[in-house]
């Protein structure tokens, strides 16, 4: 389990593509003195991979989410999402990208309080240009998706922890994304709630769906089927995909 | 774009909408700051719906009274004359083309008192004039009580009262027989007169006949005024000629004045307090600015984690300025159209009580909702761009 593989070494799935790659990567906060949050980072993640990022706190995962979800760029490195290389886009390039190809789970879930369920998910497509017909009716069939059908009317503040973060995950999948990045998504939640979501982060994954789970509950990460280790801003292990 | 992305893209009904998250969720501030714009514009449309609605009471009221009334006043005092017209005065005015009518009054030196009881000096400050029969059609004046004196009535010891007279004389109406202590001899008031908007200074007099003044009072009935109207398209062209006219020897000794000069005079000083209150309205609305702009800036500071998770949605920066810009002009243009109903509610009522018609001028309106919107554009301004510039990591991090 303590294999270190870098980027090139992880076998991809066969006949699936690279839909994120991370190579060299390196990140440094100019605070004084200068805090390297990540450090010569390289991995890639292929189509319908389902991959657990683990780590002790400051172990650089928050940045590493950042960067991988392109909110953030790397100081060095080389960093490819959907095919798309960053140091290429623009800062507008880089929404774009996110709207289309990047679906996005927190730990804080980040619900609009007034929105009901449905408007909740249609959110998901909001800047993608689509009406709002078509977002809402991709918005049912993401909550039917994660078991919330029944719930489409209701307001965020009247759901409960776990249906809350179900409705985070039908907006992170309500535009079929290339790439889900959940950052602790059980965080926030009890054990029952929390092992219902990695449930149902599996059963998505097993449709076909690409997970980055970033958690610091090594339990969770390594029951995926593929573990990345990080400390102190650099890759300790990579399980490959088991 | 040329790399194959299509762009973020964001309906104008989506802006709308996520314009007015924020003022949905937080009702009560919403409220509060929109009242700020909604005072300062309900102050400049009020102000302007008044002034309107009095300039055109009084545009009316100059349309009744008629702009065509001069007066011709013999001077007093030292190098100013004696206080006395010519003799011939009246008949060569009314011999001036234009000149339609013309009514002599001449002031009587006498005093008036409600009974011979009454000590000498409580005139009350009422005085006696010796009026021509046509005084009241050349003043266009009207009788409330009565009727006004006529060839008849000015031959004998009769009066008609002035209404701030008759008021001080405790007479509202000439029923059974009023009779005042005038000049020390009893007159009966045969009529009391309505309110005169173009010469107040009758509204303080006992009004007489010329024969009765020269009978009864042993009155000269020497002119001391000329009411004069003249045809109103050669009113300037009168006014030009009446002091020689009245007083060819002494002109200079003839004051010749326009008396709905004044009621546009007030109404000018009316238009300085309507821009004074113009004023303490953009205070007000400058005032409920700033209140917008400090709202939306606590707004952004609340909403970091929702912009975070807009960025994380796929919004540009200009995508979340134009939220909060849009957050910013909808408080203001709803404070806006606030204050343009309340204004007009305050006009309403108001011109209500003073009997004017109710005016708002559609610039006021228009100007009203122009500048709450200007107001909530540039108050939203900063809060917007700084809402852009926030990082969407930070943005995140802060929840």
């Amino acid at each position: 389990m303590t294999t270190t593989m870098s980027a090139g070494a992880v076998a991809p799935v066969p006949g699936a593509g690279v839909v994120l790659s991370l190579h060299g990567v390196t990140k440094e906060y100019p605070t004084t003195p200068p805090v390297r949050a990540l450090q010569g980072v390289d991995f890639a993640v292929t189509e319908g991979e389902l991959v657990g990022v683990v780590g002790p706190s400051g172990s650089g995962k928050s940045t590493l989410l950042h960067i991988m979800g392109t909110l953030d760029r790397p100081t060095a490195g080389e960093v490819t999402v959907a095919g798309y290389n960053l140091a290429d886009l623009s800062d507008k390039d880089l929404s774009a990208l996110r709207s289309r190809h990047i679906g996005f789970v927190f730990q804080q879930f980040h619900l609009l309080s007034g929105y009901t369920a449905l408007d909740n998910v249609a959110d998901g497509l909001l800047y993608t240009g689509m009406n709002v017909a078509t977002r809402r009716g991709l918005a049912h069939r993401a909550l039917a998706r994660v078991g919330l059908e029944h719930r489409l009317d209701h307001v965020a503040t009247k759901l409960s922890g776990g249906e809350r973060q179900r409705v985070a995950v039908a907006r992170a999948l309500v535009g079929s994304p290339s790439i889900v990045l959940a950052d602790e998504p059980t965080g926030n939640l009890d054990s029952k709630n929390s092992d219902a979501i990695v449930d149902l982060i599996r059963q998505i994954n097993g449709d076909g769906v690409t997970f980055v789970v970033i958690t610091h509950n090594r339990e969770i990460a390594e029951a995926f089927p593929r573990t990345i280790g990080l400390r102190d801003g650099q890759i300790e292990y990579d399980s490959g995909v088991r | 774009m040329a790399n194959g992305l299509e762009p973020s893209r964001l309906h104008s009904s989506d802006a709308f909408r996520t314009a007015a998250v924020g003022l949905q969720t937080r009702k009560l501030r919403a409220a509060l700051s929109a009242l700020g714009i909604m005072i300062g514009i309900a102050a400049m449309v009020g102000v302007l719906g008044l002034s309107e609605s009095s300039k055109s009471d009084l545009l009316a009221q100059l349309d009744r009274l008629g702009t065509n009334l001069l007066t011709v006043q013999a001077g007093t005092g030292i190098g100013l004359g004696s206080g006395e017209l010519p003799d011939e005065a009246a008949a060569m005015i009314a011999r001036i083309g234009p000149v339609e009518t013309t009514s002599t009054v001449s002031s009587v030196s006498a005093s008036v008192y409600r009974t011979d009881y009454i000590p000498e000096g409580e005139t009350g400050g009422i005085t006696v004039q010796a009026v021509d029969v046509n005084l009241l059609d050349t003043l266009a004046g009207s009788v409330a009580d009565g009727k006004f004196l006529d060839a008849a009535t000015s031959a004998y010891p009769t009066a008609v009262l002035g209404s701030v007279a008759a008021e001080r004389l405790g007479i509202a109406d000439v029923t059974g027989t009023q009779q005042i202590w005038l000049g020390e001899q009893w007159f009966t008031v045969i009529g009391v007169l309505n309110q005169f908007e173009l010469n107040p200074d009758l509204d303080r007099a006992a009004l007489i006949g010329f024969g009765s003044a020269a009978d009864y009072l042993d009155h000269d009935n020497v002119a001391t005024s000329l009411l004069v109207r003249a045809d109103p398209d050669y009113i300037d062209d009168v006014m030009g000629v009446l002091s020689a006219t009245a007083n060819p020897q002494n002109p200079e000794e003839v004051q010749v004045a326009r008396p709905s000069d004044a009621l546009e005079a007030k109404e000018a000083a009316d238009d300085a307090f309507t821009a004074l209150f113009l004023g303490l309205g953009a205070v007000a609305l400058l005032v409920g600015g700033v209140g917008i702009a400090n709202v939306m800036v606590i707004s952004v500071l609340e909403r970091r984690s929702e912009i975070g998770l807009r960025r994380a949605l796929g919004a540009t920066k200009r995508h979340v300025a134009v939220q909060f810009l849009g957050e910013a002009l909808l408080l203001s243009v709803a404070g806006g159209i606030g204050g343009v109903a309340l204004g007009w509610l305050v006009t309403g009522v108001y011109a209500n009580i003073k009997g004017w018609a109710t005016l708002i001028p559609p610039l006021a309106i228009g100007g009203g909702i122009a500048a709450a919107l200007l107001i909530g554009a540039i108050a939203g301004l900063y809060p917007a761009i700084r809402a852009a510039r926030l990082s969407p990591t930070e943005a995140l991090r802060s929840a």
